[in-house]
């Protein structure tokens, strides 16, 4: 006999994003989830973000091990959280809302470094306002063809080490075009977090998305 | 690795499911996997075999109805699969927007006994 169910596999985690959601709110959090592959430089990245960022930011680090990322927040006064998953190759709803417990910090935007991988963090929602998916010019401008998820969930993509552009073989047209086709919406951003080329255009995209968020509420 | 928090998944939410009905064994499970999402089927039938054991899922068949992500094209309007490394229309060669087919994850239905 067959009974029919169809349930959403992931819905226990969805339901604690959505918590997480209320939480922020609440909070006047706007959250951003920045998924990349380990050392495309989404800590450099986050640190010069916030260099350039006028408006109170505070980052909850995700790693496989150590703080070291975590320490580098701190050491320049960012409210920061480390999550140490231990071996899971992602972060999920639950880490998210045992970090927001114990942040203290309101009125802002909280980045989340998810763990180094274009895969496993695409699939699991965390009750962030949006994606922000980054790739790199050295390791190559296929990203959006081998990871369809991600590009298509995210809001913006940042192309960071954009600095390396005369040294590597990296198609932008390529990458534009997989890009907006998995999601014609996609706010698409060329930086160098060595250099800082860049951040200025995307910390002011950023402060619009903040304030309409704030508006919004 | 990350087939194994949704593997436990499968099984909790299966296990209510029978627990709800009275259902001593279920034989198969019917799952719809979207090409789109990072999860692995292998994976999931080799964590499967572990985390059903002592429950009336235990020696179930794992069945996945795969979701192809289809694309339309901008220009020409058919709807087609990607190709390797491409996302162009193989009719017109032109450039396709995906349309919202390929991210699916959940269970369909389970064959009991």
């Amino acid at each position: 006999m067959e009974i029919k169910i169809i349930k959403d596999v992931l819905e226990a985690n969805n339901n604690i994003a959505e918590e997480n959601k209320n939480i922020k709110d609440e909070r006047k959090i706007m959250m951003v989830n920045i998924i990349g592959s380990p050392g495309t430089g989404k800590t450099s990245f986050i640190l010069k973000l916030i260099e350039n960022m006028d408006i109170p930011c505070g980052v909850i680090e995700g790693d496989v091990a150590s703080d070291i990322d975590a320490r580098k927040m701190a050491e320049r006064n960012i409210p920061v959280v480390q999550i140490n998953t231990g071996g899971a190759c992602h972060l999920n709803a639950n880490s998210i809302n045992k970090a927001l417990s114990t942040l203290d910090f309101e009125g802002g935007i909280l980045f989340i470094e998810n763990i180094g991988n274009l895969i496993c963090p695409s699939d699991f929602e965390l009750g962030e306002d949006f994606k922000l998916a980054m790739a790199n010019v050295a390791e190559g401008d296929d990203k959006p063809y081998k990871y369809p998820l991600l590009f298509s969930k995210a809001k913006a993509v940042v192309i960071n080490k954009i600095d390396l552009l005369p040294y590597f073989d990296f198609n932008k047209q390529y990458f534009y075009d997989g890009v907006k086709t998995l999601n014609d919406e996609a706010e698409i951003f060329e930086v160098s977090a060595r250099t800082g080329e860049g951040f200025e255009v995307l910390a002011k995209w950023l402060k619009k998305k903040y304030s309409e968020y704030v508006q919004g509420k | 690795m990350h087939e194994l928090s949704i593997t436990e998944s499968i099984v909790n939410m299966v296990s209510d499911e029978a627990k709800k009905r009275n259902v001593n064994k279920v034989t198969k499970i019917n799952i719809v996997l979207g090409e789109l999402t990072g999860f692995e089927e292998e994976s999931i039938r080799f964590y499967f075999e572990v985390l059903s054991e002592g429950t009336p899922l235990y020696g179930a068949k794992l069945d996945f109805k795969k979701v192809k992500a289809e694309f339309k094209c901008r220009s020409c309007g058919m709807i087609y699969n990607r190709g390797n490394f491409t996302f162009k229309c193989p009719y017109c060669g032109s450039s396709g927007v995906l349309i919202e087919k390929g991210k699916e994850l959940y269970i369909d239905s389970i064959d009991v006994e």
